[in-house]
């Protein structure tokens, strides 16, 4: 599986929890930070079980999240 | 020039072809059909788009919309129509978007009936629609005035960026009198709209709205509306003046009233009667100076009105008591003849 | 702003902001749908390359301020007069792609005259319509598409047929004319139904560019506020009871 790396916006995240929910390998979670609107952001809890399958980004109503995924190596291919 | 017999609606409309007319978006309603008609047969031949809309509240957003991507956009319709409109007029006004809309005036209020009437004044030039807005109002009283005054509103309508009305009644839109009608507008000299929503390509995007949710945005956007006000205040006030040199009593009437008035200065003058008129062509903005100057001079200032009352009131803020200001109407669409007019004059006259 | 992370050599994005979404701050609640359906119109118009000739219309309701998230030409509608206004657009400028974006108030109490007859005239444009039974914006009013027995601000006791009406089927309606090309309706509850949405709504818009005309896409939504439920709930609640009132799929496709 490749490996991938979830970008989070804070001061876009209004800590809906629909990515939390919708993470396939529960990589999401709630962070201790506010961002300046009030909101609980959101961000990589278990960042080593992240796909970049950006189903997250998917449901994502902000546009909060950027999603990077590691590019095939040639052993691999 | 030729001079061609044509009945008032259809002048308008082809007034409004040969002004560069590109959308039409209409709802029947009497007195105005054959202005409906005339358009569906002769709009598309030359160009332009003609849509029945399925009211009279759809056609003023159809209006909207084509005048926001551009284009010269009118529609049409009487009374109980117009009221229809006014939520759409209101957002026209605050979106500063040019267009004409002609108002043929019927009995009312509610249903009414289809005779001539002037019952929309109060309508027309006091908003009608909600918030602080003017529209352009121009006055015809006869046929080929209609028509010259159809050309006016989009120009005045494009150069302010202010919607403009045509008020005239079902006599007006009935009537068939000879009219030269103006060359077709060359479209080089209708004025370019960089503000339209024609595809942001290669500049900002242009946004259409009359919102802002913040008030110091809000009153910015009025005072825009407010100063174009003045502006035209100054500038375009139009009125026609009949045998007033000498008046002791004068006339005030516009549209089909103001013509009837004519004639019944001519026959007041062959009984020895000093009355002349002051015909106002725009009702908005009011020719309030040119009232006031006459009112210095005379003794009388008798408004007549298809109505119960409605010019009279700016009358009487542009006479503020230097003369006398009796009223004379008729309501329910009952056209008085001048005669019965005369015998008013002579109420008045010393 | 962005959490700094240094992306490492190797990795691709493939996640990222639409060209056609506008720097703004979304006005939206947190979790509601409207976030995704507005992006996945943004994505459509990029997916498209039709930016530079689009022109869209706002509504009035949770969605009044569209035309601050997007970067092309916008018109902003009185309430329920979007699809007039786009007819007058259209009309006007057949060379534009114009969409509207309405509510169920918008499109379907207010403004079902107007709606009904540009779908039985065939206009050639994209309407996309979000329903989530319940008035947003004013605070939670019974909606045309509020289902029986649900709460709101206008039926505090819950919606009863015998005084309320039943929830209108407006895109069944619809789908009965000549006039549509393309009526579905569809939800963004879950990846598979955003991914099958976005389907649906490339569609609406290329219907538009082939003049194949009037093109619909009804999006079940979510209104957590109003709901008084979390994001997650209400999106299950749209899942598991407003599909059942609601089914999904392709009402009308004349191919």
């Amino acid at each position: 599986m490749p490996k991938g790396i979830v970008v989070v916006d804070k001061e876009r995240c209004k800590g809906c929890g629909l990515c939390i929910e919708a993470c396939p390998f529960g990589v999401l979670g709630f962070s201790s930070e506010y961002n300046s609107s009030g909101y609980r952001v959101v961000y990589m809890e278990h960042p080593d079980k992240c796909t970049g399958c950006a189903v997250c980004a998917n449901v994502c109503p902000d546009v909060a999240l950027e999603v990077y995924r590691q590019e095939p190596t040639k052993e691999a291919a | 020039m030729s001079r061609v017999l044509m009945r008032g609606n259809e002048a308008i409309a082809e007034a409004a072809i040969r002004s560069g007319l590109k959308c039409y978006f209409c709802y029947p309603i009497t007195p105005q059909g054959e202005l409906v008609e005339y358009m569906a047969k002769e709009l598309p031949k030359r160009g332009g788009v003609f849509l029945q809309a399925e009211s009279e509240v759809a056609a003023i957003n159809m209006v909207y919309g084509a005048a926001a991507a551009g284009v010269r956009a009118m529609t049409s319709s009487s009374s109980p129509g117009i009221s229809l409109k006014q939520e759409g007029i209101s957002y026209i006004a605050m979106a500063r978007l040019p267009c004409v809309i002609v108002n043929m005036m019927r009995g009312g209020p509610g249903l009414g009936n289809i005779a001539p009437a002037q019952g929309d004044y109060f309508q027309s030039t006091k908003g009608g629609g909600h918030g602080d807005y003017h529209l352009i109002v121009l006055a015809p009283s006869t046929v080929p005035e209609a028509a010259e005054l159809v050309r006016l509103a989009f120009d005045l309508s494009d150069r302010y960026r202010v919607p403009a009305m045509i008020l005239a009644d079902g006599m007006i839109g009935q009537m068939m009198e000879p009219v030269e009608l103006p060359e077709p507008v060359d479209p080089k000299d209708i004025p370019e709209r960089p503000w339209a929503v024609t595809g942001a390509k290669g500049r900002p995007k242009n946004v259409i709205t009359s919102f802002d949710l913040e008030p110091e945005g809000l009153k910015e956007m009025n005072l825009v509306l407010q100063e174009t006000y003045r502006e035209i205040e100054r500038n375009e006030v139009r009125w026609e003046e009949v045998e007033t040199e000498d008046a002791e009593l004068l006339i005030v009437a516009y549209g089909t009233m103001g013509r009837i008035a004519k004639t019944v200065v001519r026959l007041a003058r062959q009984e020895g009667i000093k009355v002349g008129l002051l015909r106002p062509i725009t009702l908005w903005p009011f020719p309030y100076e040119p009232v006031r100057k006459l009112a210095e001079r005379v003794r009388t200032v008798l408004t007549v009105e298809l109505s119960a009352g409605q010019m009279w009131e700016d009358v009487r803020l542009a006479v503020e008591g230097r003369a006398e200001t009796p009223f004379y109407g008729e309501l329910g669409g009952v056209v008085p003849p001048p005669k019965r007019i005369l015998e008013e004059v002579k109420k008045h006259a010393h | 702003m962005r959490t700094e992370v240094a992306i490492p050599a190797g990795y691709k994005k493939v996640f990222g902001r639409p060209r056609a979404l506008s720097d703004a701050r979304s006005t939206y609640c947190p979790g509601c749908h409207h976030g995704i359906i507005t992006r996945l119109v943004a994505e459509a118009i990029d997916e498209l390359g039709i930016l530079e000739r689009t022109v869209g219309i706002s509504p009035v309701g949770c969605a009044v301020f569209l035309d601050r998230f997007f970067n092309c030409d916008f018109v902003q509608a009185a309430h329920g007069r979007a699809c007039a206004v786009a007819t007058g657009i259209k009309r006007a400028r057949p060379d534009l792609v114009v969409f509207t974006y309405q509510g169920d108030g918008d499109l379907a109490a207010i403004g079902t005259a107007e709606t009904v007859h540009a779908a039985n005239r065939g206009e050639n444009i994209t309407v996309i319509f979000v329903n989530n039974g319940i008035y947003g914006m004013t605070g939670g009013e019974m909606a045309p598409t509020t289902l029986p027995g649900q709460r709101t601000t206008t039926t505090p006791l819950g919606r009863e047929p015998r005084l309320h009406g039943y929830p209108l089927k407006i895109s069944e309606m619809l789908a009965q004319l000549e006039g549509p090309a393309y009526i579905t309706r569809q939800a963004v509850f879950d990846y598979r139904h955003i991914v099958r949405a976005k389907q649906a709504i490339l569609k609406a818009f290329r219907n538009q560019l082939e003049g194949k005309g009037f093109s619909l896409v009804e999006i079940l939504s979510t209104c957590p506020t109003n709901w008084r439920m979390t994001p997650v709930e209400a999106g299950r609640w749209v899942a598991e009871h407003v599909v059942k009132v609601y089914p999904l799929g392709d009402l009308k496709d004349v191919g």
